[in-house]
């Protein structure tokens, strides 16, 4: 195997959380929701799946259990900021903290152990191919899976008739509300479906990626797929784009340390954060002027009056 | 049947002090159901956590040690969450702040340097949280870029940059390639208040902060200034305030008392830089600022409070053997009924047994 | 009494019996009563705080109510949302628009129908429709970047595409000029005469005795009276509508000769905001003792005005606004307070006020600037002076001493902010909507008020959209356009037509019109 085709690969493998996650926050925030907590809800994912997936032997039933613990997290969320009208960051602050903390508490007992990680997709003759072939359909099930997912979005937001009511309700709640949508219903759905992304996400590190567990793992993925919505204006086209790019960016200063240019370790570590933050002060700068692209009502709470 | 809030005409004052105690109260409850889970006597285990560290004078000094960085970063948040602007990297600001402080330590180790050298850090710390917090504040006044993802983002640079240090240019030459620098000479130490107690100055320093926050908040235009911004910016504009200024002064302040925080630490109780010196006291300080409401006394006993729960899930670890992860947990079940409850000061919660509500029908 | 003139030719379509609605102990519908007959237009004719909004809702499914019933042809009904109100066949046009900004038009409209709808049944709708009654739309277009008569053309032939057999239009006109207005008047009796039943809210009585075939009058929440609107004069409507006789406001005398006070000189202004108006060439002088009012439908630029005015927004040079002989184009709001200048912007909470602040310290928001403050501490005694001393000179009610902004009625707080400017003598106002919004009584206040301040010598510069209000307290009215503002003509002279014209940007037509008035 070329190094090019091994750094192709590597740049899928380290994006593929990231598009997972910020798939399922791209719809959150389309639907004028802001859950800061996909940290935790991602660490939540990778703690869950992991121990459903040694304690079964089976990366399905692990995969599914980090999608449930996700969306368990997205439910606490859901009832404080939907229900009680809390204050969406505050709230998603706290959601990173907990998960944090309980992800240690349940991973605890686990970590250290091994699993089987999750099978990559073998096609004779196809996967054998030169250079494609083992980008092309040597994959693990996640790997298509955030394909497929952020395609799937991309069509539900711009061609089916929910996807125009979930973005009317990010647009303007109040509207939607005269209209007749049941807005907090909707978000309440929505909210879970990042759950449930950022849960996968999570499953994806700790069952396919690493494959095992520790406290912490997902190391400010889950800000940096917040990051990646920002960026991508909340288009999901630009979104696949941006976390390919930050994948990239991730094993570039990867293989940049392993080739030993005298740099410090550390300030290749650190790009991912500062690439971050350039990407965003940039991407701000370039939109003030047209105007941001945000969805109208993201992060207002939203009381209904009877 | 459903829940269904009612905004209040006005702010209720009654459900503005039961809040966090409610809060309190339903967190231990859960608490309660978690320790039963873990095979452990509840009552026993509340007892290990919150009780037993008020029994002796030690955990009791080591309480008001622990809550000296929690109480000044918590008091820095308090006034950027007022005026509506989320700095969440005050864990960045507290590295970075112990670092440059720390710098003045490592460059002076061994001379004969005089009691110039603890202030120099002290003020060095605090300016460089300043620095470190201006940044993303910076990048959201001129740019519009979220103050919340780069203020976090900085927190993973700076924690690298700390790790950089002390394994390669600050690393104790005779520390048995341990990642951490030299104990800090005499000079360079944060003085205790009681001979052979941890508890030093830092405690009256945090104190006085308390004391001018009160004051500042709410006794001057300033104050009043930040309030306002928060509250209802157009109204802040109306009336001849600039936010951008506000966003990067209480940026400002917040960082420096985190930085301020850091070199304490570090010259303080720990004695030395070494990476891991901070058990997340940024992040906690967020939960200490809302357990507080955003009030400078309310802060001082919330940061009391979870200061005894790091005593305390560090006595428990040891006598009950529960994971430490434990306390992180309880903290983040706290914030969360913490804010869940100060829905009960905006609302009132009405339960709906009859006919589907509007919201719920399409 | 005047109900049983009208004798039901038929069934009516939607009957309201005894709908009861509380919020809290606040009853804001006290057993209203009322039949909707296919074929009519219905007023429901009633003061800020009436209860109409409310009614309205319950009639389109959005709230239920405590007590009473909804009838459709006869038959009990519950409505459990707009969908099912919409499926019986109730169409409605909001006031502030349901809209969404950055959809297109075609998607406002699909959003309003049933889900299956197929988005080409959609446009071919839109097309039938904007033929039909001659209400010209652009499907594919953001909404944003279209004007308020555009948008409500959106909502109406949204409510239109399900062929509603009862629609509601909730004060249709008060975003629109006068000839716009017509233009309405007309899609609505083509509609009537298609056998609809219309339920027109408005407080505007000319409006209602002019279209309306019912008027049903609300009062506090309770039903007053069911009328035959042509067969009363305004008078008697207002009466019944307000309660009590409202004294008739009395005009100062115009400051001839006085010095002028605010000079704006070539303003032009960029907008901050990119769906903001831009500010062209204003021109304007109001002299000390005068009134000078500035017409113009919403979105003309008002906002943009009243924030370079203020200071929110800061000029391009020093001498394009000039405050009693200083040039304060680049002076900040605080700074032109101190020169004497009070602003009072339309909106009352979240602008003028933070809601959620105490009234004192809604009065150090403004005072601050010119006293309230001792080396930077704050002087809780004079701001509560400032709260006791307007409550007394505008009778605000309130509940205690010195509650949140938010908890005060529209009226008693509209009382409040301006009174908290008036109260420090200002050389020179600025105020937008003074009463909008605002019940009969505390607006009579506010406009004596007013004129009261420019008898003592000040220049007010009041913006407002109320024609009426204009003609009423001002000297002279000028007319804001896309940002440029027509010459300031007397108000005595003005007429209600050739303002109109102005209004709506036929400035060429308007001149014709002027001419031929003035020959």
């Amino acid at each position: 195997m070329g190094l090019l085709e091994a750094i192709i690969l590597s740049v899928i493998a380290a994006s593929t959380p990231l598009l997972l996650a910020a798939s399922g926050e791209l719809v959150v925030e389309r639907a004028g929701v802001l859950n800061l907590g996909v940290e935790g809800m991602m660490i939540m994912g990778a703690a869950c799946g992991f121990a459903a997936a040694y304690l079964t032997e089976s990366t399905l039933l692990g995969t599914l259990a980090g999608i449930l613990a996700g969306m368990l997290m997205a439910a606490v969320f859901a009832a404080l900021t939907l229900g009680l009208a809390v204050n969406q960051v505050a709230t998603g602050l706290a959601l990173t903290i907990f998960g944090l903390g309980l992800s240690g508490l349940i991973g605890a007992g686990f970590v250290g152990q091994k699993i089987t990680p999750a099978p990559q997709l073998f096609i004779p003759v196809l996967t054998d191919l030169p250079f494609i072939g083992r980008i092309l359909f040597g994959q693990d099930a996640f790997v298509y899976a955030s394909i497929v997912l952020v395609a799937g979005i991309w069509w539900f937001l711009y061609s089916t008739r929910r996807g125009l009511v979930l973005r009317a309700i990010g647009d303007n709640h109040g509207s939607a509300h005269a209209l007749g949508y049941p807005v907090l219903w909707l978000r309440t759905l929505a909210v879970l479906f990042g759950g449930a992304c950022a849960g996968l996400a999570g499953a994806y590190l700790s069952l396919a990626y690493t494959p095992f567990f520790i406290a912490g793992m997902t190391a400010g993925r889950g800000w940096i797929a917040l990051a990646l919505v920002v960026f991508a204006s909340w288009r999901p086209g630009r979104l696949a784009a941006g976390a390919y790019l930050f994948g990239a960016v991730t094993i570039l200063q990867l293989h940049a340390q392993g080739a030993g240019l005298g740099i410090p370790p550390q300030l290749m570590s650190s790009l991912p954060y500062l690439a971050t933050i350039i990407v965003l002060v940039i991407i701000s700068r370039v939109r003030g002027a047209a105007g941001s692209a945000a969805p109208a009502s993201l992060g207002l709470a939203f009381v209904p009056d009877r | 049947m459903r829940l269904v809030l009612e905004p209040r005409a006005e702010r209720s004052v009654a459900a503005a002090i039961a809040s966090p105690l409610i809060a309190v109260g339903l967190t231990l409850l859960v608490m309660s159901v978690l320790f039963a889970l873990l095979g452990k006597n509840p009552l026993n285990a509340l007892a290990v956590y919150f009780l037993h560290p008020l029994t002796d004078s030690y955990s009791l000094q080591e309480t008001a040690v622990k809550a000296t960085p929690l109480v000044m970063i918590a008091i820095g948040l308090s006034l950027c969450y007022l005026a509506n602007v989320w700095n969440i990297g005050a864990e960045g600001q507290f590295v970075i702040g112990a670092i440059a402080g720390s710098y003045i330590a490592v460059k002076t180790q061994g001379t004969d340097a005089g009691a110039w050298v603890l202030p120099a850090m002290l003020l060095l710390g605090a300016v460089a949280g300043a620095l470190y917090a201006l940044l993303p504040a910076i990048g959201k006044v001129r740019f519009g870029a979220s103050e919340i993802l780069t203020s976090l983002m900085l927190v993973y640079v700076a924690d690298l940059l700390l790790d950089y240090l002390v394994r390669g240019p600050w690393r104790d030459p005779h520390g048995y390639n341990f990642p951490t620098t030299a104990e800090f000479d005499p000079v360079a130490t944060v003085p205790t208040l009681i001979e052979g107690s941890r508890l030093h100055i830092g405690a009256l320093i945090a104190l006085l902060v308390v004391a001018i926050a009160w004051t500042v908040l709410g006794r001057t235009i300033k104050g009043f200034e930040i309030r306002v911004v928060g509250a209802a910016p157009k109204a802040a504009r109306f009336a001849g305030f600039n936010s951008d200024h506000l966003v990067l002064l209480t940026f400002a302040v917040s960082g420096a008392l985190a930085g301020l925080a850091g070199i304490i630490e570090v010259a303080g109780p720990v004695g030395h830089l070494q990476p891991g010196f901070s058990p997340g006291y940024g992040f906690t300080a967020i939960i200490v600022a809302f357990l507080g409401r955003l009030n400078p006394i309310g802060i001082l006993i919330a940061g009391l409070f979870l200061a005894l729960t790091f005593i305390g899930g560090e006595q428990a670890q040891i006598s009950l053997k529960v994971p430490l992860d434990l306390t992180k947990v309880f903290q983040g079940i706290l914030l969360f009924f913490v804010l869940a409850c100060d829905s009960l000061i905006l609302y009132r919660i009405r339960i709906l047994t009859s006919r589907r509500a509007a919201d719920g029908v399409a | 009494m005047l109900d049983q003139m009208q004798t039901p030719a038929a069934q009516p379509l939607l009957q309201a019996i005894g709908i009861t609605k509380l919020y809290g102990t606040f009853v804001a519908n006290d057993h209203i009563d009322l039949d909707l007959h296919p074929a009519q237009i219905h007023a429901l004719l009633g003061e800020n705080g009436a209860g109409k909004s409310t009614f309205v809702k319950i009639a389109y499914g959005l709230i239920q109510p405590n007590a009473g019933e909804l009838r459709w042809l006869g038959r009990k009904t519950v409505l459990a949302g707009p969908a099912q109100a919409r499926a019986l066949g109730i169409g409605m046009v909001f006031q502030h628009f349901s809209l969404f900004e950055n959809l297109t038009v075609a998607e406002n409209i699909a959003l309003g129908l049933p889900p299956d709808e197929s988005f080409a049944k959609v446009s071919a709708g839109i097309a039938e429709i904007s033929r039909r009654y001659g209400l010209p739309l652009e499907p594919r277009r953001d909404v944003w970047r279209l004007s308020v008569g555009e948008r409500q053309r959106i909502e109406i032939v949204r409510a239109l595409m399900q062929s509603p057999r009862l629609l509601i239009l909730d004060e249709p006109t008060s975003v629109l000029t006068p000839q716009e207005a017509d233009q309405l008047f007309v899609v609505l009796e083509s509609l009537k005469a298609e056998g609809r039943a219309i339920l027109y809210i408005s407080h505007k009585l000319d409006e209602v005795k002019r279209l309306c075939d019912t008027a049903t009058i609300l009062r506090g929440g309770k039903k007053v009276a069911t009328c035959d609107p042509r067969r009363e004069t305004a008078a008697s409507l207002a009466r019944m509508m307000v309660g009590t006789e409202i004294g008739e406001v009395k005009s100062g005398a115009a400051g001839q000769g006085a010095a002028v006070r605010l000079v704006v000189r070539d303003l032009s202004l960029v907008p901050d905001d990119p769906h903001g108006i831009r500010l062209d060439r204003i021109r304007l002088d109001v002299r000390g003792g005068e009134i000078l009012g500035i017409a113009g439908v919403a979105g003309n630029g008002q906002d943009e005005l009243f924030a370079a005015l203020s200071g929110e927004r800061l000029a391009d040079s020093d001498g394009d606004i000039v405050i009693d002989g200083h040039a304060a184009g680049r002076l900040s709001i605080t700074k032109r307070r101190r020169l004497g200048a009070a602003f009072v912007p339309e909106e009352r909470l979240g602008h003028a006020t933070a809601p959620r602040m105490t009234l004192s310290d809604n009065a150090l928001l403004t005072g601050h600037a010119v006293g309230m403050t001792h080396d930077g501490f704050i002087d809780r005694t004079a701001a509560l002076n400032v709260v006791d001393r307007a409550t007394k000179t505008f009778d605000i009610r309130k509940a205690k001493r010195d509650p949140e902004a938010v908890s005060l009625s529209g009226g008693n707080l509209q009382k409040f902010v301006v009174g908290r400017e008036i109260l420090r003598e200002p050389g020179v106002l600025v105020v937008s909507q003074p009463t909008w919004g605002v019940d009969a009584g505390a607006a009579a206040v506010i406009r004596q008020a007013l004129i009261d301040l420019a008898a003592r010598g000040a220049a007010v510069l009041v913006i407002s959209q109320d024609l009426d209000e204009l003609l009423e307290i001002t000297d002279r009215i000028a007319v804001v356009f896309t940002g440029r503002l027509s010459p300031a003509i007397d108000s005595k002279a003005a007429d209600r037509e050739h303002l109109g014209l102005l209004m709506g940007g036929s400035t060429a037509q308007a001149q014709e019109l002027g001419h031929a008035v003035g020959a």
